[in-house]
């Protein structure tokens, strides 16, 4: 971390607006807003899906239609009208792009905009990646360099027709269609999405990414991602996320299964920076994610998330720990500024013996914001010699904001060790002066010791994103300090 | 007809309304909530650990028992006593020459009674203002420096008996007066349910500690509601000791109104057989320049299970808290269990507040040493787990309570220890 | 250098400084010792521009500009340095990173180009040599996890970095023994020249036999009430501050 600093990303951080606020004007091809399952039927035609996907989705909207939206985390929100989203809005281009040189020069211009232009990333950091936008996937690079490996990283739609067998086989079986309200309704309505598949013994030579993006007003997103490494396979994995600024809310569900089988390793960062709506609490984006991967003998996995967009995030990426020794851990860093609310935490679930979990989390609250932490850590029954450690620390900017701490611990099994701390308290004002009375503005002492203070975790995402992150919590709390 | 006719509340259609002067409004009102209030189930938060449902499966009845000696729930012999038998006052088991600068009302007595106690959407509460049976009223005058405590307590007897019981202290301004409170059962009560609640005014500046003691039995319930208010300047200690009784559920709710205040929690709960005990406490900060310290540990054997669920709230104008928060337990067996719910809620700036909560068995290389230096596995896993629980126990300053508590521990535990093992 | 006109000072309505005057000139080391509670700390705090003061008369110029007028930064820029008596810890962020974001702060305020890496690592090596500083300290977070007298000697250490016109050394003497005592004032007086210009602040007058002042003032009540050659320092120690509060 110490070889590049704040200074390196200072030019561009004047801009104390959403820097990704532009709307790529691409037509594109829209379903009527509203849903029935007419749109699914709709929507699984468009995508040209075989009759199980199919099937898939109904089920899932028939539960989800009796199912109620959870009302326990703490946000407050403006109930989000079902009927008056779109839930299909591909890019009117929708053929298959053969090379990076087919693609829309407009959606060229856009991934410029998020300074994640394909050639350059292909050139310079030999990252591999997909980019979904409006829920649908529109270039993968480096597919071939892959291929030879045996690994499949391509949109979910794809995988569909290509590899049926094996996104059928683990799909839905990490997270159930009937998990959580919005999990069901991504399973009924999901259009795109990311596909990865390392085969066995396979570790993944280089990071393999994907970028959201929300583009088209009065449509939500519904993306679904699914990880395989298989037995020994390692990868790492990275995901972004923007959209442009807009009055509305707009939703974005999304659905992400991890599955590490015996002894392999999966690491998922995220950077979220969806549109946190503006200064006075108006339009923004409702993340509402389920996140989830499960572990076989001796495998790990590894959430990372830098959350810094979103008017509201309800979002708890978990491990379901069910092979012996294996390991979850969660990074996260959340930051909220004028009127956003973040819930967010993770959940361990301890099934087999010897199983380790380990959870830091970094709450920063400014503005009029409210950011929870809630996790769940849960030893079962045979889960011999489990441990854990949480550690969940709240830095609070101004007076009007608020920091919680909602961690559940149950334990079943006496031979675990569970140990959890939490602090709460204000940036240190000294430490202000004393940056302050060696020649450092305040604005860059604040971003100097909030990103000391995330370090722990801006320590475990690559190098490319720890920078963009660095950049993204410079910009979020601009102005900030109260 | 005074009785309940709601079907879905059979439990409690043989008990008798309320004959204490509460407002004839709030006992509407309790009325009412109880006729369209279910008992909780798990799917509400407050109750998520802990099931309530088999309480909807007994016929209550009350009772004014059958006690004849108080000699084995005395646990500060020289202290002024009430006695309370299945709620209902005892006035041969009493001893009520209370000291100067403090005098008691029964409930049933007085023409008017005042209860704060907050019963929307709480059925125990609103079962405890609509089924009151009677209780006391302690008043601590201004200035007054209580040299020995008062003890109440109450005791269960008889098959499915439920009490419905309250307590209301009030600390005058700079008081300094120490409480305990007793809730046994005796081996005749089976099945019997205490739904109490206390309600406690802390004066300014006033000191008042209050140490309760929770020993009914493997079959009772317990149900209890704290209600506290802090005046600014003032102390105010709850040492909770939690070692007998089927299922437990104490919830303490502490609003700090006043400036540098200070509100120390200390709990210990030692569960066996199927116990089930719960504490949940809420400590309000809604003032400034105020400190809480809470203090929970818990040894959890065989088939029990203990929930803690503590949140510290800081309201927006609370600036300078210092909130401390901690639960630690042991696990002695495979089957036992324990649910941890240490929740901060802060709108605040300036403020420490932390809380920890750890789990955890005995350390397997201490009994190791223990036991190569002579100890039985018995007696050295007995020395660990006392000397765990020791530092909740060494905050109960009166000597009396804490010989009673060991005197407790060795008759449910088989632990011998004396107050010399303290420091 | 610094021209300090009968300033007056509080903090939440509590008057410390009562109408203190000094004035140092490049090339000189000037010395203020008084008991406890006379408002040394104050003075440097006052200085630095901490908030919490209240100037409530007085004026302060600092080579030519009205010092009071600006902000805690801005007077740093300028070349005002203060070496804490209680170097703060900022965990996570490490010394390194803060030093070059210091320097390149600064240089911006002067319309300079950021320091290259090249040149700024070996000016780290160089000044850590300075004051002993282990090198390893230096890619360590700020003052997180250091000794006493390894927080002091970073302080020093920093000062080198920086390059201040004025330095102001707040109880650094402080809690040190009498070897990093000698690191800190060595470093010191390799860092005096006939372009700037240092006040010690200390209790005691140990730190006087390292760091050799051109003058020494004695603070009383918020006052300097003496003011002499070093000597004077000798006679403080020998006679105790009562002496002072006796004569006035």
């Amino acid at each position: 971390m110490s070889n590049y600093t704040e200074n390196e990303l200072a030019k561009d951080l004047e801009n104390q607006e959403y820097e990704f606020g532009f709307t790529s004007d691409i037509q594109a091809d829209k379903a009527p807003k509203g849903l029935n399952e007419g749109i699914i039927r709709f929507i699984s035609a468009k995508k040209n899906e075989p009759e199980w996907l199919l099937e898939f989705r109904l089920d899932a909207f028939r539960k989800w239609q009796e199912m109620t939206e959870p009302s326990w985390a703490h946000v407050h929100y403006k109930k989000v009208d079902f009927q008056d989203i779109c839930y299909y809005a591909a890019p009117k281009q929708t053929k298959k792009y053969e090379s990076w040189d087919d693609v829309d020069p407009e959606m060229k211009e856009t991934m410029k905009k998020l300074g994640i232009s394909l050639e350059e990333q292909k050139r310079l950091t030999g990252v591999a990646v997909d980019f979904v936008m409006d829920s649908v996937s529109v270039a993968t690079s480096f597919k071939d360099k892959l291929a030879e490996l045996g690994i499949i990283f391509c949109s979910f739609s794809e995988a569909v027709q290509e590899y049926p067998e094996l996104v059928r086989a683990n799909m839905g079986t990490v997270i159930p269609v009937t998990d959580n309200y919005y999990a069901a309704l991504n399973s009924a309505v999901f259009t795109d999405g990311s596909f990865c598949y390392i085969p066995k013994g396979v570790k993944c030579p280089m990071e393999l990414s994907t970028y959201f993006r929300i583009n088209e007003g009065g449509t939500g997103q519904f993306e679904r991602t699914l990880v395989v490494a298989d037995e020994g396979a390692y990868v790492s994995y990275l995901e972004g996320c923007t959209a442009p600024q807009r009055d509305e809310n707009q939703l974005h569900a999304a659905v992400v299964e991890l599955i590490a089988k015996d002894n392999a390793e999966i690491k998922y960062s995220t950077v979220q920076n969806w549109y946190p709506g503006d200064k006075d609490g108006n339009g923004g984006i409702f993340n509402f994610v389920t996140k989830r991967g499960i572990c076989g003998t001796n495998s790990k996995i590894s959430w990372t998330q830098v959350e810094t967009g979103s008017a509201v995030t309800w979002k708890y990426p978990s491990c379901i720990l069910k092979g012996d020794n294996s390991i979850g851990e969660f990074y996260s860093v959340a930051v909220t500024n004028n009127y956003q609310q973040a819930d967010t935490g993770t959940k361990m679930i301890h099934l087999g013996k010897n199983t380790k979990s380990t959870i830091i989390s970094k709450g920063i609250s400014a503005g009029k914001s409210h950011n929870s932490y809630r996790g769940l850590v849960q030893i079962h029954k045979g889960a011999k010699n489990a441990r854990n450690f949480s550690q969940c620390d709240s830095l609070l900017m101004t007076d009007e904001c608020g920091a919680h701490t909602f961690p559940y611990i149950e334990c079943k099994n006496s031979s675990a060790k569970i140990e959890h701390e939490a602090t709460t308290s204000k940036i240190g004002e000294d430490q202000i002066f004393y940056c302050k009375q060696r020649g450092i503005g305040e604005e860059k002492a604040i971003s100097l010791i909030v990103n000391g203070y995330c370090k722990e975790v801006l320590n475990q995402l690559p190098m490319e994103f720890a920078v963009e992150a660095q950049k993204l919590l410079s910009i979020s709390l601009e102005g900030s300090v109260g | 007809m005074n009785k309940v006719a709601d079907k879905s509340k059979a439990f409690i259609s043989k008990l008798d309304k309320t004959s204490v002067a509460l407002p004839n409004a709030l006992k509407d009102k309790a009325n009412s909530i109880l006729a369209s209030l279910e008992l909780p189930t798990t799917r509400n938060e407050a109750w998520k650990y802990t099931r309530v449902a088999k309480l909807g499966k007994i016929n209550f009845a009350t009772s004014k028992g059958n006690i004849s000696s108080i000699d084995s729930y005395t646990i500060d012999p020289q202290a002024p006593t009430l006695v309370f038998v299945n709620g209902y006052f005892s006035k041969s088991l009493s001893n009520n020459h209370l000291p100067e600068g403090i005098n008691f009302t029964l409930l049933s007595d007085a023409n008017e009674v005042k209860s704060e106690i907050p019963i929307e959407d709480e059925i125990f509460n609103a079962l405890n203002t609509a089924h009151l049976i009677d209780g006391v009223a302690l008043n601590i005058a201004k200035n007054t420096i209580l040299e020995k405590p008062v003890q109440i307590l109450h005791i269960l007897d008889g098959q499915s008996v439920m009490s419905n019981f309250k307590t209301r202290i009030d600390a005058g301004a700079f008081a300094k007066a120490g409480i305990i409170q007793g809730y046994f059962a005796t081996e005749a009560s089976d099945k019997a349910f205490a739904n109490v609640t206390t309600e406690i005014e802390v004066g300014e500046s006033a000191h008042l500690t209050i140490d309760k003691i929770q020993f009914e039995n493997e079959t009772s319930f317990h149900i209890s509601t704290e209600q506290i208010n802090q005046s600014k300047d003032s102390t105010f200690t709850l040492n909770t000791i939690t070692l007998n009784g089927g299922l437990v559920r104490n919830n303490l709710n502490i609003n700090v109104n006043g400036e540098n205040c200070t509100s120390n929690l200390n709990g210990a709960y030692i569960l066996k057989g199927k116990q089930h005990v719960d504490n949940h406490s809420v400590v309000d900060h809604r003032v400034a320049n105020c400190q809480s310290n809470e203090l929970y540990k818990g040894v959890i054997d065989d088939n029990s299970t203990a929930v803690f669920n503590g949140k510290v709230f800081v309201r927006q104008d609370a600036q300078q808290i210092n909130a401390f928060q901690s639960n630690r337990n042991v696990l002695l067996s495979d089957n036992a269990a324990v649910n941890s719910k240490p929740e901060l809620e802060i709108y605040a700036d300036d403020v420490k507040c932390s809380h920890g909560s750890t789990t955890g068995q005995l350390d397997e290389d201490a009994i190791f040493y223990l036991r190569a230096r002579g100890l039985s596995l018995k007696a050295a896993r007995q020395l660990l787990v006392s000397a765990f629980i020791t530092d909740v126990l060494d905050k109960i300053e009166n000597l009396k309570v804490k010989t009673f508590i060991f005197s407790l521990l060795k008759e449910r535990f088989g632990w011998e220890i004396t107050p010399e093992d303290f420091h | 250098m610094i021209t300090i006109k009968n300033l007056h000072a509080t903090i939440e309505g509590k008057k410390i400084l009562k109408g203190l005057n000094l004035e140092v000139n490049a090339g000189e080391i000037h010395a203020i010792m008084g008991p406890n509670g006379a408002g040394k700390s104050t003075l440097a705090s006052v200085l630095a521009g901490r908030e919490d003061y209240e100037i409530t008369e007085g004026s302060v110029d600092f080579d030519g500009v009205d010092l009071l007028e600006m902000d805690t930064e801005e007077r740093a820029r300028e070349g005002l340095f203060l070496a804490f008596q209680y170097p703060i810890e900022i965990p996570g962020v490490s010394n390194i990173n803060f030093l070059r974001t210091a320097i390149n702060e600064t240089r911006e305020h002067k319309g300079q180009d950021p320091i290259s890496a090249k040149d700024f690592m070996a000016m780290v090596r160089e000044k850590s040599k300075l004051v002993e500083l282990d090198p390893k300290l230096a890619s360590r977070s700020v003052n997180e996890g250091f000794s006493g007298g390894e927080k002091k000697r970073n302080e020093i250490f920093q000062m080198a970095m920086l390059d201040p016109k004025l330095s102001i050394l707040d109880e650094t003497d402080s809690g040190l023994d009498i070897d990093a005592l000698r690191v800190v004032a060595g470093g010191v007086n390799t860092l005096k020249s006939e372009k700037n210009a240092t006040i010690v602040i200390t209790h005691y007058q140990r730190l006087l036999d390292y760091i050799v002042p051109d003058f020494v003032h004695v603070l009383h009540d918020g006052k300097i009430v003496k003011t002499g050659p070093k000597e004077l320092a000798l006679d403080l120690e020998e006679k105790g501050y009562d002496w002072i509060k006796e004569e006035n």
